[in-house]
Order: C-alpha cells, then structure tokens, then sequence
C-alpha cells in the first residue's frame, strides 16, 4: 500500500509537488482528480558530423573554414560550409574564411531552452565577411547589449580546449 | 468544409490526455452537422508537431483509434509549426484527387509535458543542430536575429535615415519597432477578449508590452505566444457532399505552399518574386530576402493567389488569420502576403489597416477595419498548440466566413461584416516552410 499523493489545485503546485516526491493529484475546477507523475528520460546519441567533419576539426586547430562551390560557372562561396552548392547542386571544396567580419545582426537573449539558461544572457550574431556570399551564427562575447549594431567589425576567437562543436569558435568586437 | 471544432487552448489540460482533447473537438465538429455520420468519413489526416512532446511514438494511430475510424486511410503530418496548416492542405488533397470524399483533418499538441524551458529547447531542436542548435538552441532568438535586420532594413534606413551617428541612429530605430510590435501585440490580445477560446485574452497597453520582460532583445514577453495544450479539427468533403450536410460550406479556393533554407545563414540575397500590384523598382536595392523577409510565405501566397485568382490580396481578402508566433512575424508576414508591400509593414500597423472596427484599443486606429488580421487573437493571445494551431485558424476563418462567430463565441463583436474570403496562414521553423489556403463563402 502507498499513501495517496498530495492533491493540488494549480499546476504550478503539481510540478514542484513532482520535483519532490514524483507524483502528485491535479484537481480541476469541475474537481475532476488526475494523477500525474514525474517521467524521466535521458539519451546518449552517437552523433556524426560526417560531411560537415572538416569544419569542425578546423575549429579545434583555430580556424575558420568555408566552402566554395567548384562550378566555374558559380564559385558562390559559403561561411556555413555546404559539401553541395544550394545555387547549382555541384560538389563544393574546402577554403579557408576571413577571420574578421562585420555584424550582420544580432541579438541578446535572456532566455535560453533548458540546457543554455545557465548562460545567459548570451549575444548571438550572424556574421557577414567580405566576398563570402552566406552568414555564419555565432556566439559575440566581450560586448554589452548597448555596444552591439548591425555593421559592427568582429573578429573570431577560438577555444583552446576545443569540445568539437560550433561553440568551440566565437566572435568579439575588433 | 462544412464543420469544425476547438478546445480551449490552456496552458495544461492533465485532465484531458491528447486522444479526449482531439474527441472534445470531433464532437463539436459532428454535433453541428447531424446528417453528418462517422460511417460517411473515407479517412483522416492527423498531425502533430513533436515527438518528444508526446513521448509517444504512433500518437496519430492512436487518436485514429479512439475516435473509432479503423480500419480507415489515416497519415500524419507533421511540418514545424505549419504542421496544422500542412494537415489541412493534405485533406484537401485527399479530396480534390478523389481518393476521398468526406476527410477528417485533426490535429493536436500537448506542450505542457515539460518545463517551459525544456519545451524551448524540443522547439529549438527543429533547427540545424550541428550549426545553429548549441548557441542556445532558442527560437525567440532566431526571430530576434531576424527582426532585428527588419528594424534595419526599413526603419534604419529610411524613417532614421537623417541621424548621423550610426549606434544612435540603429537605438532609435529599434525602440521604433518595439513599439510598433507592441501596438500588434495589444491588438491581438484585446481582440482576444471576445474569443472564449483563447488562452489569454487582456487589455494591455503599448507600455505594458515594452515593459514586460525581455526575452530576446528587443522581443518581449508580450511579443511572444506561449505553450499550449489544445486540439483542433476540420472536416473537409467534395463540393457536391458537402451541400448534404449543410447549406452555408465554405469552399477551398487556393493552397499554396513554399520552402526556404534551413538555417537562416545560408538565405540568398537575391530578387523579390512579385506580386501582380508590385513592380521591380519598388525592390531595386533591396537584397531578398536575407534574413529580413520570410521567402517561403510570399511563395505560399503567390501560389495560392494564383490558383484562387487574386492578384491584389490587399483589396480581395476580407480578413486573414496568420501565423503571429512573434509580433514581429506578423509584421515579417503583412509583407510577405503582399497586403502591403516590403518596408511598409510597420505603417501599415500605425494607420490601423490590421485592427477591428468598434474596439477600443486604447490609442487611435484611424483605418481600423481595412484589412483585419487575426481577428480571432492569433497565436499571441489564443495560444500555439504547434499541430493544432493551422486547424484553429481554419475552423475560426470558416466560422468567420459562415457567419457563425456569434453563435460559437457568445459575442458579436468578433464578427467581420458579409466576409466573403479570408486567407490562413501557418508557419515553420524560421521561415523554413509556410503553407497558404484561401477559404471562400460557399453560399449567398
């Protein structure tokens, strides 16, 4: 036999009432009772980076790369690297981008989904470098909300302890 | 269509698990046409956005089951936040190649499984997680990203063209834009207020929006829609069933469709496809879309324009429920939908084309009533239970369109005078996809 779980009038009241004992009754106006429990799930992917690979290797060794497509006819150049050309469909190849760029916009978020709220308030950015024909997103550190605008100069910073994800690259003002 | 139904968009519904909140819909929907048996329906078009929501893998089968439609067609659908208006365009396709002739499309989400936060981060996972995803893994800041090259584009460069220094300049014309996003936001809620469906109706005021808490600069709470539980259904029949069941159908008259890149950094800054009532010098200098303009909603609208013969969408549709996840993309889409042209969305706010007629919104609308958008409240104030969403908006525009607001709200005031056509409009993952239908008055 288990005792009946606590019963709650407001939602709010139920979810702290799970964070605590994992079940808990919401009683509706109607005073219809629902039984509500706390469902954990968790996993671990083994996740490739496949084409996209040389990127981010490149990023760990403090580097920036693009892709430019090999069509003699398009040459269109890409700052978030595409192994396919989205203007012609040819294969692309690898090139090395600017490290310095400009702001294209940007913002600051205050909120983040579950796994980033310890870090915020965070900028984002999308830079736009000279003769590259698409952006890159970014997190802009060393800059306050009302030092930020669209044309500020921007240059990459790299993480010396590289994790392998895009975060291992980030932007400050020059 | 000849009938629809709506929950009540809440926050949670515990009481209510997806399968009973998509039956409360169907039962409202059948029970306004008795002729109308469950025998006659050929199939179902059932969508929800997430998964990871529902935790339940086949949860389409399931709503399937519980209405008690085996051994009946049935597919999921399920397209970001256009998921709603992607099921009703799927039905329709179900009955315009004749597989079908009476179709069910029902749709649903329940959000309300995890923490707001956790909700954010499911959302945030429909953008590209090897590029975008790890910097925060926050939609309202990608819609911030985006608005803020908006406020650039046509406040910066044009009502602040005349101050110097730069950074003052971009302020100015940024607390421009937040202010005008706030006169969207107050509409949408006040319109709520008669709309007994809507999640959270209230008498705000351009203050209040500014001034509430700020999520993504420059979105504010007020700017955003919520989370939400909530479930929606039309039902759709060929044009001569329909006329079975009921005298006052509306018809389907256009559905369209279109596309855009995933992540945001690689959109083209390329040429405005255009609509008939715009020019190619009115878009010279202008680089589209960028990150600015949503391409995949003006290649909707064009499509369904053309198949419904509109050529100025301004002039022929006498409402529209479109898909205000953010403030600032019902300003993005006003452009998009050619009901004004690019850079003329903010103005077209402040003269009041988009607000009611006969409500008071706390500061003058002197064109109130010229081309009403979201009438009902939109997703701001009604709610955006993501696979329900699209039906909401089809079920609010077919009453609108039949005359039965009134009856289905309890209150007049919602209610557009004679509409004849009006247009929904859903909306995906950062413009990636937008799906467009004209809905039509089936009777005189």
């Amino acid at each position: 036999m288990r005792a009946r779980p606590p019963v709650y009038s407001r939602f709010r009241e139920v979810q702290a009432e799970l964070a605590k004992s994992g079940s808990a009754i919401f009683r509706d106006a109607d005073g219809v009772e629902s039984l509500v429990i706390r469902y954990p799930y968790s996993i671990e992917y083994i996740h490739s980076y496949a084409e996209d690979s040389p990127f981010f290797l490149a990023l760990a060794e403090g580097k920036l790369r693009g892709s430019r497509c090999t069509q003699k006819s398009c040459k269109f150049v890409y700052a978030t690297p595409r192994s396919h050309c989205m203007v012609c469909s040819s294969p692309t190849e690898w090139v090395d981008l600017p490290t310095k760029g400009r702001i294209h916009t940007w913002t600051t978020c205050h909120f983040g989904s579950e796994a980033f709220l310890k870090e915020t308030p965070y900028n984002l950015a999308m830079v736009e470098f000279e003769g590259v024909g698409s952006l890159l997103l970014v997190r802009l550190k060393d800059a306050k909300e009302s030092d930020l605008y669209v044309g500020m100069p921007v240059e990459a910073r790299f993480d010396p302890a590289p994790k392998y994800s895009i975060t291992d690259v980030w932007f400050v003002p020059t | 269509m000849v009938t629809g139904g709506v929950t009540k968009f809440a926050k949670a519904h515990p009481a209510m698990d997806f399968r009973l909140m998509v039956k409360r819909a169907y039962d409202y929907a059948m029970h306004e046409i008795p002729n109308l048996t469950r025998e006659r329906i050929d199939g179902t078009r059932i969508s929800y956005f997430s998964d990871h929501f529902s935790r339940q893998l086949k949860a389409a089968s399931m709503v399937q089951d519980y209405l008690g439609l085996n051994p009946k067609g049935s597919v999921r659908i399920e397209w970001g936040g256009a998921t709603g208006g992607e099921c009703f365009q799927a039905a329709y396709e179900a009955i315009a190649s004749g597989r079908m002739d009476v179709c069910l499309a029902a749709g649903y989400e329940t959000m309300s499984r995890v923490a707001t936060w956790k909700g954010n981060e499911f959302i945030a996972l429909a953008s590209d997680t090897n590029f975008d995803f790890p910097l925060g893994g926050f939609y309202t800041g990608y819609y911030a990203l985006m608005v803020m090259r908006h406020i650039y584009e046509y406040l910066r460069l044009t009502r602040f063209a005349h101050v110097k220094d730069e950074r003052e300049a971009q302020r100015l014309a940024i607390r421009e834009g937040s202010r005008i996003m706030s006169l969207v936001s107050v509409k949408n809620h006040r319109n709520a207020m008669h709309n007994p469906y809507a999640q959270y109706p209230k008498r705000l005021t351009v203050e209040d929006v500014m001034n509430s808490e700020m999520i993504s600069y420059p979105l504010t709470r007020e700017q955003i829609c919520t989370m939400s539980d909530g479930a929606a259904v039309a039902l759709l029949c060929s044009e001569s069933t329909a006329r079975e069941f009921t005298d006052r159908p509306v018809l389907v008259k256009g559905v369209g469709t279109g596309t855009d890149t995933m992540r945001l950094s690689d959109r083209p800054f390329g040429k405005v496809p255009l609509m008939p009532h715009e020019t190619e010098k009115d878009y010279a200098h202008l680089p589209y879309p960028g990150v600015h303009s949503f391409r995949a909603g003006r290649a909707a609208g064009l499509e369904a324009y053309r198949m419904a013969g509109i050529t100025d969408p301004n002039r022929e549709l006498d409402f529209v429920e479109l898909h205000d996840a953010y403030a600032s993309s019902e300003i993005q889409t006003y452009e998009d939908l050619g009901l004004c042209k690019y850079g003329e969305g903010y103005g077209f706010v402040e003269r009041g084309d988009p607000f009611l007629k006969g409500i008071d919104y706390g500061f003058p609308v002197p064109r109130a009533g010229a081309t009403p958008v979201n009438p009902s409240g939109g997703l701001i104030a009604c709610g955006h239970p993501v696979g329900a969403t699209g039906l909401m908006q089809a079920v609010f525009a077919f009453w609108q369109l039949q005359g039965t607001i009134p009856k289905h709200f309890h209150d007049t005031t919602l209610q557009l005078k004679d509409p004849k056509r009006g247009a929904i409009h859903s909306h995906a993952g950062t413009g990636s996809a937008v799906t467009v239908s004209i809905l039509e008055r089936g009777f005189r």
